[in-house]
């Protein structure tokens, strides 16, 4: 985006995509609701929801793009953005922080207790409830829920994983210096391995969860610990996908010309959401996977 | 005339302020003294609670008081009528830093009792009895773990009756509605008692006000709690955590009483297990079965499936003309011993003896517009519960009697 | 961090007023408008929120159940609290935020006008779903609104759609805040610094960070709900390891800072109101901040004060009763202070004044047993018992919704361009307090005496307590038709309101026209102006 100083705040009018927004996120919980249920009419209100929203994302990012390639937006706007990207990303360190409070929960302080560890009850829990249950992380507790299974060992892929991410980290902030001298075919090149490397992150990820459930008996009902597993790293995935979009998009743009030296907000936006991936994975993998 | 119209305002502050403070001594004057207030409690850590908190209720008392004394004095002293100019002062270090000190010391005066009387609540240790309490949707299990007794305690029958919607019955009739249970936990005096409390389905709470107990039941773990009472009596009490539709309905007796009484209250359960036992080694007339199964349904099973049989739809499933309630018996009885998993349909196998679980199988098979014919014998609950019968092989014997009787052999 | 080349229109459009129609409201960008839209969302709201709480005040009328089913009045208290706290008290200090914060940091706008309005849409959404749940076969949420598990999942159908319904509100409160951050950092005017900003403002920018610090983390806690429901995970079940208190911490986490999102507002707006009929400078305007900012803080750390019953550790037991005692001495001052600006004033007693004075002494009375609460020895007494329905009620009726009928009478002249009916106005604010009263106070002694919360029958004890209770409800239910019936009659005429409307008034909104044209500060007000309009 270009700024041009002097023109002011720019407000616009008649906002038409939110509404189109709205139902489309209508349509979609609508139609996966009655499909968790088995009601009549899921999958083709899921679809729909589907559509709208994409519709939805292309005409108001479309827009946004335009009026920014246009010029409409000065510094002053450019600030605003930075701070909803930030404090975004902060609402979903927020949302991810419930899903580690409960891991750090269930095995410092549930897990125990129902191992007969600790004060109050513990003992009688054990005692009484889960008697012959010994207390060991990973677990899917007393009732074995899901039956027997393997955990998922750090070493293979999740390191790679690991590693791929960390690659990608460094393309995506080699693209930025490159942005930033003004090199835009380079950003471009960068940009692209960054994709790559998360499209591969993705890939590996799908394969583990089939490993997982193939071979190791290792699911998503798999008691505290398949609940965890899948819950953090499915969320943590599903962000991954998210970021390598935005790259991706970025990426398109650049190759249209877009972007400046001075301005590249939506690729920084992009790129300060992959690094919040990132982070996200390591802590993933001490916690998840290593410890 | 101005005056005037602005005093009112100011007299009415006051009496809206006054309705509640004075409202409080007249109605106990009135005699409502035992609905104002909490109760003092019968054990030593009820009434240190009592205290405490008739400590920061004064507390509490004393500081609003001030606060809107204040307040009032200024609304009536500095008003624009009185033709008074504003002052201009919009801070002072001084007075900041003493009211924000000041409270702070006096919650320090009022945390020190709180601590020393929360870590003796805390204090599990040297106990000399052991109940076990269980809760369900929506009564209680009471199991004296040391002396190998339990039973379940819930809503007195005609209080369940009295409280359905549109039941006609007259309450006042009721001394102490829906505060009634068929069976009270009794517990001797001056003995230190740990309860341990856990639940079948979802979250209850055991709370007796007047012994100053409440904690949480909770699925799969077990909370402990204690308490020594000191005078022998009736204490009441309710589930004090939301547990579903009948969480209003789930009342606590607790009857404290002398050793010897305890003592002899526990043999007589004991006895009554030996009946119990006896019961489900003989042959039962139809008859028997259904009468005692009206009373098991009436008091298990009726909350949800309805004392006509209907259930509640989208809720609880109608019995009459149920698939499983008219299908096959073996089934049927599964069903009920072993609940419907991720509904709240429990397993009563642990909980109804089999004659209990024989009775109410054969009265819903029989009655509530069902009419089977075939009946349940508490002995093969018993062969099928200790594993001398697999279910097949139940299967095979309880079905070539129905096929017995459909073709009038047994009569 | 504000600019000095601020705050005039893009110059892509000329027209200035509104779009006609049906299609001003649907796609309005303007804070204005979008305001509006806020506070007839929540107004609405309210009469069904109060609807539902008049049900459940009539089947408690009598002992014994006389109107509805045990299931469907637990799913009225579930209900009537989702309503009144996500559909009544957040929409509606969005909405104020909305109309008031541009106006006065000196701003055109807020930063982000389409994010605003989808922020505003997503909410009738939200609700539609969430209403239409109690259409559904299984009936709504029935298990409180606290949403413990394992209770609320026995919830039928109806359950995913609860959910989601709680995702939408999430994405518009978090949306909305993420908004008034960017504004208030971003879209002052040049010379606004943040010592000079409103109180309102400052309350709503700490407000702001809560809601976006907690409400994800709700997201999380109703999401594992949703794949424990639906996907087989262990988060709440002990057999698989997990714990059904877990939720209660997870869900704590977020519902304290909560209710203090309900609160911090009202703050703001009683920390206008007062100095205006005071006639005087609010007392301790930065000790004012920084104890908002201590409660916030403080407000993360004292969650499991509603869990003293579940069974803790008595290491936490004792930490969480000490922290939450602590919150006292921050509320303490924010009390003091305004008593102390109302000492020595000149004040009036205008309608706008009386629901701030009448807020004052009846939060301080919730506040105060909030501070009981707090005391777990007595809590586990108190717990799960009307004493804490009387504790919250007094802090949120009397306090959040009482500002907010404050705010509506305080801001009206300046929406409409019209004073409201004073004498009506009275005539609200005294049948609306004493009723609340004999409302609210009885819940105090039969909670002490020990009716359990969350029950459509009691003994017979209570009985004349609860009759009483039940007459102040609707009372104050009937009171509040007397303040539609005046905010409709402003809005439709009356005296025409000056630009300052009250003589004691400070701030920048006070400097525009009555109404406030559509558009305000596409120009920076001066440094003069606004070194005129602070405190
Ligand atoms: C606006 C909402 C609001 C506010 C502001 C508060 C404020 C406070 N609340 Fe309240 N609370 C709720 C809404 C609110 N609460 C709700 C909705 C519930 C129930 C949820 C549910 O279970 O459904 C609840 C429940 C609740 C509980 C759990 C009860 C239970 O379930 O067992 C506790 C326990 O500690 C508590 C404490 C407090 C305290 C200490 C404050 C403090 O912030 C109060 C501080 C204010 C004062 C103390 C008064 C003014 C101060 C002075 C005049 C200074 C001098 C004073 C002293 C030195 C003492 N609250
Ligand atoms: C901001 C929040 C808020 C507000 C404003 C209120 C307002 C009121 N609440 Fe609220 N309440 C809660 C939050 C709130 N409540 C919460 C969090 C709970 C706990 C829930 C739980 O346990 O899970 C609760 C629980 C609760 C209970 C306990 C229920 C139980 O435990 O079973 C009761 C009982 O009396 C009650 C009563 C009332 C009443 C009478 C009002 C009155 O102030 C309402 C005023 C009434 C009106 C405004 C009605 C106006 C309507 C008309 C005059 C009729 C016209 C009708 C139409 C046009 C349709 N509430
Ligand atoms: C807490 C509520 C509750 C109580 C108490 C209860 N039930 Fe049920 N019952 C249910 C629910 C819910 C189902 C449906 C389960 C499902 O299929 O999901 C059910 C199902 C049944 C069925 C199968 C009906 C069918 O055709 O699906 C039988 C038989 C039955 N219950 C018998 C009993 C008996 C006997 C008792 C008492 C001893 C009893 N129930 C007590 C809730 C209850
Ligand atoms: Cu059991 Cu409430
Ligand atoms: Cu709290």
């Amino acid at each position: 985006m270009s700024a041009a100083s002097g023109s002011g705040y720019y407000i616009p009018h008649e906002a038409k995509w939110p509404i189109v927004g709205s139902i489309g996120l209508y349509l979609f919980f609508m139609g996966f609701g009655k499909l968790l249920n088995d009601q009549a009419l899921g999958t083709p209100l899921l679809v729909a929801g589907s559509v709208v929203l994409i519709v939805m994302m292309f005409g108001w990012f479309g827009l946004v793009i335009k009026e920014s390639e246009a010029g409409t937006y000065n510094t002053q706007v450019d600030v605003s953005f930075r701070m909803a990207m930030m404090w975004f990303i902060f609402s979903e360190v927020m949302f991810f922080a419930a899903f580690f409070g409960a891991l750090f929960y269930a095995r410092t302080f549930s897990g125990p207790w129902l191992g007969g560890e600790g004060a109050g009850g513990a003992a009688a829990t054990n005692a009484v409830l889960w008697s012959g249950f010994d207390y060991i992380w990973p677990n899917n507790g007393p009732g074995r829920v899901g039956g027997d299974y393997q955990p998922m060992g750090w070493f293979g892929l999740p390191l790679i994983n690991t590693l791929l991410l960390l690659t990608s980290g460094i393309t995506c902030t080699i693209a930025h210096h490159a942005i930033k001298d003004g090199n835009r075919t380079k950003m471009v090149k960068w940009l692209a391995a960054t994709c790559l490397l998360g499209g591969i992150f993705v890939l590996c990820q799908a394969f583990e969860y089939y490993e997982a459930y193939a071979h190791l008996g290792l699911k998503m009902t798999s008691g505290i610990y398949g609940s965890t597993f899948f819950m953090l790293t499915g969320f943590h995935g599903f962000h991954v996908t998210m970021g390598a979009i935005m790259l991706f998009v970025v990426m398109l743009r650049g190759g249209r010309k877009h972007f400046s030296a001075e301005n590249h907000f939506a690729f920084e936006a992009a790129a300060w959401y992959w690094h919040f991936v990132d982070v996200v994975w390591l802590g993933l993998f001490i916690f998840v996977y290593l410890v | 005339m101005r005056t005037r119209k602005h005093w009112l305002p100011m007299a009415l502050v006051i009496a809206a302020l006054g309705i509640p403070l004075l409202g409080m001594p007249l109605a106990a004057i009135a005699g409502y003294g035992d609905v104002l207030n909490m109760p003092v409690g019968v054990t030593e850590i009820s009434k240190k609670v009592y205290g405490l908190h008739m400590l920061i209720f004064k507390i509490c008392c004393v500081i609003g008081a001030l606060v809107f004394a204040v307040m009032i004095y200024s609304m009536v002293m500095h008003r624009k009528s009185k033709g008074v100019t504003p002052a201009t002062f919009h801070e002072s270090t001084t007075v900041e830093i003493v009211w924000t000190v000041v409270p702070f010391v006096i919650l320090l005066l009022m945390a020190w009792p709180a601590a020393k009387v929360l870590i003796q609540m805390e204090d599990f240790s040297d106990s000399e009895m052991t109940v076990k309490v269980t809760a369900y949707q929506w009564r209680w299990h009471y199991d004296y773990i040391d002396e190998g007794v339990n039973y379940y305690s819930q809503l007195a029958a005609d209080h369940n009756v009295a409280r359905q919607k549109d039941s006609g019955v007259d309450l006042s009739g009721f001394e102490n509605y829906i505060r009634e249970v068929d069976n009270p936990l009794v517990v001797p005096v001056g003995k230190k008692i740990r309860f341990l409390h856990t639940a079948a389905d979802v979250l209850h709470a055991w709370w007796v006000p007047a012994l100053a107990v409440k904690k949480d039941s909770i699925p799969g773990f077990i909370n402990e709690n204690w308490a020594r009472i000191e005078e022998p009596g009736v204490y009441r009490g309710k589930c004090a955590e939301l547990c579903g539709r009948d969480h209003g309905f789930m009342p606590i007796v607790v009857r404290a009483v002398s050793q010897e009484e305890f003592d002899a209250f526990i043999a007589e359960q004991k006895a009554a297990g030996q009946t119990a036992e006896l019961d489900s080694e003989r042959q039962w007339a139809k008859s028997e079965l259904l009468a005692r199964g009206e009373e098991v349904y009436q008091r298990n099973c009726v909350s949800c499936h309805q004392a006509n049989g209907k259930g509640i739809p989208g809720m609880f499933p109608s019995i009459h003309g149920s698939e499983i309630a008219t299908g096959d018996i073996v089934r049927h009885l599964q069903t009920v011993m072993d609940g419907v998993e991720g509904s709240p349909m429990q397993a009563f196998g642990s909980s109804l003896s089999d004659i209990d679980l024989a009775s109410v199988i054969t009265y819903q098979r029989n009655d509530l517009g069902n009419d089977m014919g075939d009946v349940m014998q508490p002995y093969y609950v018993k062969r099928l519960r200790s594993g001398t019968t697999s279910v097949s092989a139940l299967d095979l014997e309880l079905n070539s009697l129905t096929s017995g009787i459909s073709t009038g052999v047994s009569n | 961090m504000s600019y000095s080349d601020t705050a005039h229109h893009g110059d892509d459009h000329d027209h200035h007023g509104p779009a006609p129609g049906l299609k001003r409201w649907l796609y309005t960008t303007n804070h204005k408008d979008i305001g509006t839209l806020y506070l007839w969302f929540s107004l609405l709201m309210f009469f069904i929120g109060g609807a539902m709480a008049l049900i459940i005040r009539a089947e408690l009328f009598q002992p014994g159940i006389q109107i509805v089913d045990p299931m469907f009045f637990n799913s009225m208290t579930t209900m009537h609290a989702i309503v009144m706290i996500f559909g009544v008290v957040m929409p509606a200090f969005v909405g104020l935020a909305n109309w008031m914060i541009p106006m006065m940091l000196g701003a055109p706008d807020m930063a982000l006008p389409r994010l605003n309005n989808w922020s505003f849409w997503i909410m009738p959404f939200a609700f539609t779903i969430m209403l239409s749940t109690l259409f559904m076969d299984s009936g709504g949420p029935a298990g409180g609104w606290t949403l413990y598990p394992p209770l609320t999942l026995q919830m039928g159908d109806s359950f995913a759609f609860v959910i989601f319904a709680i995702h939408f509100m999430g994405i518009s409160s978090v949306m909305g805040s993420i908004n008034i951050v960017a504004t208030i950092f971003n879209m002052r005017a040049p010379g606004m610094t943040l010592m000079k900003m409103p109180l309102f403002v400052w309350t709503w920018l700490i407000t702001a960070y809560l809601l976006i610090a907690t409400i994800p983390v709700f997201a999380g806690a109703v999401t594992m709900l949703l794949t424990d429901r639906y996907f087989g995970t262990s988060f709440f079940s002990a057999a698989g390891g997990g714990d059904p208190v877990m939720f209660q911490h997870i869900f704590w986490f977020f519902g304290h800072p909560e209710v203090y999102i309900l609160i911090l507002p009202a703050f703001g707006i009683i920390s206008s109101i007062i100095p205006t009929f005071a006639r005087k400078p609010l007392f301790g305007y930065d000790s004012m901040v920084y104890a908002t900012a201590s409660i916030a803080f403080l407000s993360f750390i004292v969650w499991a004060h509603h869990m003293f019953t579940t069974g803790m550790p008595l290491a936490a037991e004792l930490f969480f009763m000490f922290s939450t005692m602590m919150i006292s001495v921050p509320t303490g001052v924010k009390v003091f202070n305004w008593v102390a600006t109302m000492w020595k004033g000149a004040m009036t007693f205008e309608t706008p004044m009386l629901f701030a004075i009448g807020f004052v002494i009846m939060f301080t009375i919730g506040g105060l047993s909030g501070l009981m609460l707090a005391i777990t020895p007595a809590d586990i007494q108190y717990h799960g018992t009307y004493f804490v329905v009387a504790h919250f009620h007094y802090v949120l009726v009397p306090g959040a919704i009482y500002s907010l009928i404050a705010a509506t009478y305080y801001w009206i002249p300046k929406w409409t361009g019209n004073m409201y009916d004073e004498k009506l106005g009275k005539i609200h604010f005294w049948t609306s307090t004493i009723f609340v009263n004999v409302l609210f106070f009885p819940m105090h002694f039969v909670g002490l005496a020990g009716m359990p919360r969350r029950i459509p029958d009691y003994s017979l004890q209570f009985a004349d307590w609860n009759m009483i209770a039940s007459i102040g409800a609707f009372g104050f239910g009937f009171a509040q038709l007397l303040f539609v019936w005046v905010v409709v009659k402003c809005v439709r005429g009356g005296a025409k309101a000056t630009d300052e409307v009250w003589e004691g008034a400070v701030g920048l909104e006070w400097t525009v026209a009555s109404p406030a044209p559509y558009h305000t500060f596409e120009t920076a007000p001066s440094r003069q102006l606004i070194d005129k309009n602070h405190f």
